[in-house]
């Protein structure tokens, strides 16, 4: 198993580099299909705007944890915040796409991308902090 | 390592604004591209046409201001589409079903095909 891990400062502008990075590490390895290493880049950069986020709500500037792991079955990468938690069910459903309200909503996708794009995708939060572990199996 | 920042060209014809959008867009670039949008559909063009051929990510929040521009512009009593070809930017839009609620097409000359293909396009491409 190689794991990697990386402190994110809890700046936008990092997204980017976070992004870069992860592509370019499983990419050399080989480990994903280019169509799924572009899910997993997607959902990581979801995770970790969700995570800033957090820390941007209670003031927080320590860094986001971002751990990479890759196993012989798997790709897992966790993301550990600080911020006060949220209840990833309770999140707001958007109306169906037939409804002209739809286009209320312009936020809120981000979670539903990780369930949807993952083939695990765990949230374990509490007022203390939120850990997310986005798995891909191999 | 520095931000790639998305970058937009605008032209104007028959009475559409077609914005060419490139770079990456995400919680960090998508504020400056809703600046661009509300700017260009204050204009209240017939439409609103973005070309994201060139844009090589997009997330949630890069989809939610193309919510918003689809918005603004039925608002406004305008047309939106997109043209998108990118299979990955595709394959998003087909899991938020967004695909329902866009019109999409894989070039600039489809699009410009359906909106009006008696139009000489040439000043807006």
């Amino acid at each position: 198993m190689t794991t990697v891990h990386h402190d994110v400062l809890p700046d936008f502008v990092h997204l980017a580099e976070v992004r870069s990075r992860l592509t370019a590490a499983l990419r050399d390895a080989d480990v994903l299909p280019e169509s799924r290493l572009n899910d997993l880049r997607l959902v990581v950069s979801e995770g970790v705007t969700n995570a800033i986020e957090a820390h941007h709500r209670c003031g927080s500037d320590e860094p986001i944890g971002l751990t990479i792991s890759v196993t012989a079955k798997k790709v897992m990468v966790k993301i550990v915040d600080r911020g006060t938690g949220f209840d990833p069910d309770g999140l707001t459903e958007h109306p169906p796409v037939t409804d002209p309200k739809r286009l209320e909503y312009e936020r809120g996708l981000g979670v539903t991308l990780m369930k949807r794009m993952t083939d695990i995708c765990d949230i374990a939060s509490n007022k203390s902090g939120t850990t997310v572990t986005l798995t891909m199996l191999r | 390592m520095s931000v790639i920042q998305p970058t937009f060209e605008v032209a104007y014809q028959a009475g559409w604004a077609v914005m060419r959008v490139s770079g990456e867009v995400d919680m960090a670039t998508a504020p400056k591209l809703r600046q661009h949008v509300v700017t260009v559909t204050a204009d209240r063009p017939d439409g609103l046409l973005l070309d994201l051929q060139r844009v090589d990510f997009i997330d949630s929040t890069g989809l939610g201001v193309l919510v918003g521009a689809a918005k603004r512009m039925r608002v406004n009593g305008g047309q939106f589409r997109l043209v998108c070809a990118k299979q990955h930017l595709l394959d998003l839009f087909n899991l938020t079903r967004l695909d329902e609620v866009f019109r999409i097409f894989p070039s600039l000359t489809d699009a410009f095909a359906d909106i009006d293909p008696t139009i000489d396009w040439s000043g807006a491409t």
